[in-house]
């Protein structure tokens, strides 16, 4: 969820209101926003780089830092968010965007190249702005905080705006070799070719995160304007030339993107939300943008769009019952203009919301109009008889069971290092059915348990001051890969319980498994009953030689037990003998 | 040794009515201490003696008051050295010497036994007096023999000059208990088989308990506190009527975990730095290849009333394996079921409690698994009335009974809200969980009739269970860090409980 910071003062100016801390948080909790914090510059600077001396310039001016659900990008700078909040409150009416077509339009020419690497651009210009410091800070953050959410990290689209009257269209969206682009990057004096700028940029504290969308392509999106001016290398930098500053009046916005339904929604954000400060409030100029194959396409798009919704099944869907015209209201004040139609409602999905993208979007907006809290509760009518899992309820049944036995249970967790289920336990990775994750952050997180046992074995180490004997078990599961299954990997449900003591004590986790099998009704196997459980001496690794059994069930391996070998105990940190059962209770549902 | 003492003291009691400890501790010359502990072990024995206590306070010299007691006070050491010419002040306090010569010129002034003749120059310290009695040294010597009635003043004032000091001691006057008698039996300490046997107990004495200690702990083993949580909430699920999804899957495909959810394939949470991916096995291969085709579809070009994400969706994208992020991944294969089931589709209310994973940051209060509880209801017209009607019912039954609705967003349900509660011991609202109304998006190509809704609800075991037993790090309630200690000394869990 993304936060925006906006300065207390300015914000309750467009508000035309003060509020206090808590009216204001109330107000942002009905519409869905959350005031995170209340700070200043200086708190900030302080708190987050501990920088004292830069902190004692910074401002004290209190600021509000505001979560803004993640799909409302119309929220996201002070501009938005305040003709929501006076749109909410029923203050302001929703804005209405309207083109001015100049005598000539500016033009942007995709070139074919650039199908290899970032295919999609759309443009836009706004005319007769006026910038003043506040409003030039708010378009600049606009622009970041676009490109860390929807744009993805301007993977999905790059944003680049130019000050129109230092560049002259039309302007050439190509694809180039690094060497071939050259250019002087926003605020350097030096001009770079884009080899050189990978370099330059490669310690750059915000901007080396994006030099891997483009680095070891063969070629380099790149904007130029009819002098071979470069406007922007997307998605890394803009232009010196062209940089905006608090005297441009006119303002090219350029979109490169690899996914051309959110490179329109960016643009159609950006000029609804700053075509307030040109001349015309809330006027933009389009351009034509020519497609690679010749077409022409005129952008920014800034459809408004009807949905057609049932008065009745509206209310129905929130548990509401309120007229049409009381409906209509309140997806007014949502900034979805509605209009009575009989039992329907037209509702005009502005090019502010395109998080509109069905019917129930609208409901959401009529029930926060409504109130959440303000809905009645009501409670579903069927009835059903409820059935647990059975795994999980032979679960509670034997964990309830084997601390009666004197066990205690320890929780411990699934993921863990590959030399947690290896190497400390004597086995080879390779050896092992286990799922590996790709990404780990850390060692802890290599793989999947595909055995309780380290867990366990952890937990008695961390409670070596407790008295001997500790017993633990836990009921839990271990993950195998298994091609067999949907997913290549299945859930185990085991049973793993150890007994540490002066001595290790076979008979005590051995008189746990015969307690269980006699909870489970599972006789022990002999000459006269045929089916049943029985150990079979065997080897392993993790175990003291000889000292190691299969635990059997009708034949077929379900676990073992054994004496853990000092190897295991020594690669653990542990200093007591052990002695372990684990076995699945799968065949036991 | 003590046996024999307290017989001793038995036997003089016989012979006298009563007696003070501190007495038999000077006529048998042994300390006090002991003969208390004596009487401690014949008050065990039964009502042998009746024990009075008494406090005495006596007057002890201290080091400094055994000095004057010996050698004079400070201020008739001053004026002896005061010769019949006088002296310089200066002077006099040097071959007084010692460090209360100070404190002598000030008494030996305040007595009048000395004076400062200013007349001369510099002036002279001379004798008042021609002689003097020193009481101080007197009275100290009193003390010392055994002089307790002093005035109370003196008594203050040589307090204060640190000379004497007052002691209380506690003794005990003994007299004659009902049960006297002067021997000790040995008392018995426990009932036995042969006592039983032989009907001894009747003659036998036995030792009174200390009902104050603490008993021998039992053996036994425990159930972790999380753990005794989470049957808590599955218990509450199954009163309320809903049954558990099997939750036994942790790898699951990118497609049920994301793409059935409608949650696209640009979305953060599909970022490497949010979710594990497994590299083996690193891709799913069996869909149900319909169901996948309507997912792709709604995704990338809408439909069902919907206009979509707009964008190129990649079934290499929806193989991709991966540690399930949320256990609504396992509700939408039971939703997938509920719509395909032989019959057709039923309502159902479903619920579960287990374990998922997220590859964040980890601090105090994350960790890279946690367990999610997670409830669904599925039936034709549900409304977010439903679901806010359901949520108060399940959260009375944790003991909560405030609640607020926040709306949020998330991309699988629409409405969606935030349920905070209201804490009394924290005096604030704090967020408990998300809800909502699963998205058309989401229910209509699995193939629910349309005029089904499905509500549900989720939040995390460990927070409520921190807060409720005021845990404040992850690590001391999960994992193999946990204090064995605070897993057995842990209570019930009883929710509903205050």
């Amino acid at each position: 969820m993304p936060t925006i910071g906006v300065k207390r003062d300015l914000l309750f100016e467009a508000l035309g209101k003060k509020y206090t801390d808590d009216e204001f948080q109330e107000l942002c909790f009905a519409f869905g926003l959350e005031l995170d914090e209340v700070t200043t510059e200086k708190q900030m600077l302080t708190k987050e780089q501990g920088d004292v001396a830069a902190a004692a310039d910074a401002s004290e001016e209190i600021i509000y830092r505001i979560d803004i659900p993640a799909n409302r990008y119309d929220l996201l700078c002070l501009e938005g968010l305040v003709t929501g909040l006076l749109v909410f409150q029923g203050k302001v009416k929703p804005p209405k965007f309207e083109f001015v077509t100049p005598a000539q339009r500016q033009v942007l020419k995709i070139d074919p190249s650039t199908a290899q690497i970032r295919p999609h651009a759309v443009a836009a210009v706004l005319r007769n702005v006026t910038f003043t410091q506040e409003s030039y800070t708010s378009f600049i953050d606009l622009q970041d905080k676009l490109h860390q959410n929807i744009c993805r990290k301007r993977t999905l689209v790059a944003i680049g705006t130019h000050d129109l009257d230092t560049i002259k269209g039309p302007f050439s969206y190509e694809a180039r070799a690094p060497e071939q682009i050259k250019f002087v990057p926003l605020n350097q004096t030096q001009e770079l070719n884009g080899v050189q700028l990978m370099d330059f940029y490669a310690t750059h504290a915000q901007l080396k995160q994006y030099l891997p969308i483009i680095r070891d392509s063969p070629v380099y999106p790149v904007i130029y304007d009819a002098n071979r001016v470069v406007l922007s290398l997307p998605p890394i930098i803009n232009g010196d030339h062209s940089k905006i500053s608090l005297k441009t009046k006119n303002v090219f916005i350029e979109c490169t993107a690899t996914d051309l339904t959110k490179a329109k929604v960016v643009l159609d954000t950006i000029v609804c939300l700053f075509s307030e400060h040109c001349a015309k409030k809330f006027t933009v100029e389009p351009c034509d943008v020519v497609q690679p194959d010749g077409s022409v396409v005129s952008y920014p798009e800034l459809a408004v769009r009807e949905e057609r919704i049932s008065v009745k099944r509206a209310n129905a869907y929130i548990g509401i019952d309120e007229p049409a015209s009381k409906l209509a209201d309140m997806l007014t004040r949502m900034y979805l203009e509605a209009r009575v139609d009989g039992d329907s409602l037209v509702v005009k999905i502005p090019p502010t919301r395109h998080d509109v993208i069905h019917a129930c979007d609208v409901y959401e907006d009529i029930a926060i109009a409504f109130g959440y809290n303000n809905i009645k509760k009501s409670l579903p009518a069927f009835m059903q008889i409820a059935k647990q899992f059975p795994l999980n309820k032979l679960t509670e049944q034997l964990r309830e069971q084997v601390a009666q036995a004197g066990f205690t249970e320890a929780l411990t967790f699934t993921l863990c290092s590959r030399d947690d289920i290896g190497r400390k336990l004597n086995k080879t990775i390779e050896s092992l059915p286990a799922v590996h994750i790709g990404n780990p952050k850390t060692l802890e997180f290599q793989v999947v348990r595909t055995t309780l046992l380290p867990g366990l074995l952890k937990t008695l180490v961390a409670n070596r001051k407790m008295p001997l004997p500790l017993k633990l078990f836990e009921i839990s599961d271990a993950v195998v890969a298994d091609e067999k299954t949907e997913v290549g990997a299945r859930n185990e449900r085991r049973l793993c319980a150890v007994n540490c003591n002066k001595t290790a004590g076979f008979e005590v986790v051995h008189g746990l498994l015969d307690r269980v099998m006699q909870l489970l009704s599972v006789p022990w196997k002999t000459a006269n009953v045929d089916k049943g459980y029985y150990l079979e001496s065997t080897e392993d690794a993790s175990y003291f030689p000889g000292r190691c059994a299969n635990i059997m069930y009708d034949n077929v391996v379900i676990g073992k037990i054994g004496v853990l070998h000092p190897t295991v105990l020594q690669a653990f940190e542990l200093t007591t003998p052990c002695s372990v059962v684990e076995f699945t209770i799968e065949p036991f549902v | 040794m003590s046996t024999e003492l307290t017989e001793r003291i038995l036997q003089h009691l016989d012979n006298t009515d009563k007696v003070d400890t501190l007495d038999l501790a000077t006529l048998f010359a042994v300390d006090h201490q002991k003969i208390v502990g004596a009487l401690k072990s014949i008050q065990a024995h039964g009502e042998l003696v009746t024990a009075t206590t008494v406090t005495h306070k006596s007057l002890e010299l201290t080091e400094e008051g055994r000095h004057v007691a010996l050698s004079g006070s400070h201020e008739a050491a001053v004026y002896a050295n005061v010769p019949e010419g006088g002296i310089e002040q200066q002077v006099l306090l040097q071959v007084s010497g010692n460090p209360n010569a100070k404190v002598g010129f000030s008494k030996a002034m305040a007595n009048g036994w000395i004076l400062v003749d200013k007349s001369e120059k510099p002036p002279l310290v001379k004798r008042k007096v021609p002689t003097i009695v020193d009481t101080v040294m007197e009275l100290l010597n009193q003390v010392a023999q055994g002089k307790t009635d002093l005035p109370a003043n003196t008594v203050a004032d040589f307090k204060k000059r640190k000379l004497l000091q007052e002691t209380t001691i506690k003794s005990f006057v003994l007299s004659k208990g009902p049960e006297f008698a002067t021997t000790l039996t040995k008392l018995e300490t426990d009932l036995t088989v042969e006592m039983l046997a032989n009907g001894l107990w009747q003659q036998l004495k036995f030792k009174s308990y200390n009902f104050d200690a603490l008993g021998a702990p039992p053996t036994r083993g425990h159930l972790h506190p999380l753990l005794k949580v989470r049957t808590e909430f599955r218990q509450i699920f199954l009163e309320m009527g809903f049954s558990e999804m099997p939750t036994n899957n942790y790898v699951e495909s990118s497609f049920w975990n994301f793409d059935a959810l409608f949650q696209p394939q640009q979305h953060p949470a599909r970022d490497a730095h949010d979710t594990f991916f497994i590299n083996h096995p690193a891709k799913s291969h069996k869909f149900p290849q319909e169901y996948l085709e309507r997912v792709k579809s709604v995704h990338s070009k809408g439909g069902y009333g919907s206009m979509g994400y707009g964008y190129d969706w990649k079934i290499e994208e929806a193989q991709k394996n991966l540690l399930r992020t949320h256990t609504t991944a396992v509700s939408a294969r039971m939703l997938f079921k509920l719509a395909n089931q032989e019959g057709g589709f039923k309502p159902a209310k479903y619920f579960s409690i287990d374990k998922v994973f997220r590859n964040e940051t980890l601090d105090a209060t994350h960790l890279a698994e946690f367990h999610q509880v997670e409830g669904v209801i599925a039936d034709v017209g549900l409304t977010l009335g439903d679901l806010i009607g359901t949520l108060y019912e399940f959260f009375r039954k944790l003991g909560i009974t405030q609640l607020e609705f926040k709306p949020a967003y998330n991309p699988y349900t629409e409405p969606s809200m935030e349920i905070f509660c209201y804490h009394p011991g924290l005096a604030k609202w704090i967020e408990v969980g998300n809800s909502g109304v699963f998205r058309p998006e989401m229910l209509l190509p699995m193939g629910l009739p349309e005029n089904v809704n499905v509500i549900a609800w989720g939040l995390s075991l460990e927070r409520p269970t921190m807060i409720k037993y005021g845990i404040n790090n992850i690590r001391d309630l999960v994992g193999p860090k946990v204090d064995l200690k605070m897993v057995e000394d842990g209570p019930i869990c009883r929710l509903d409980h205050a």
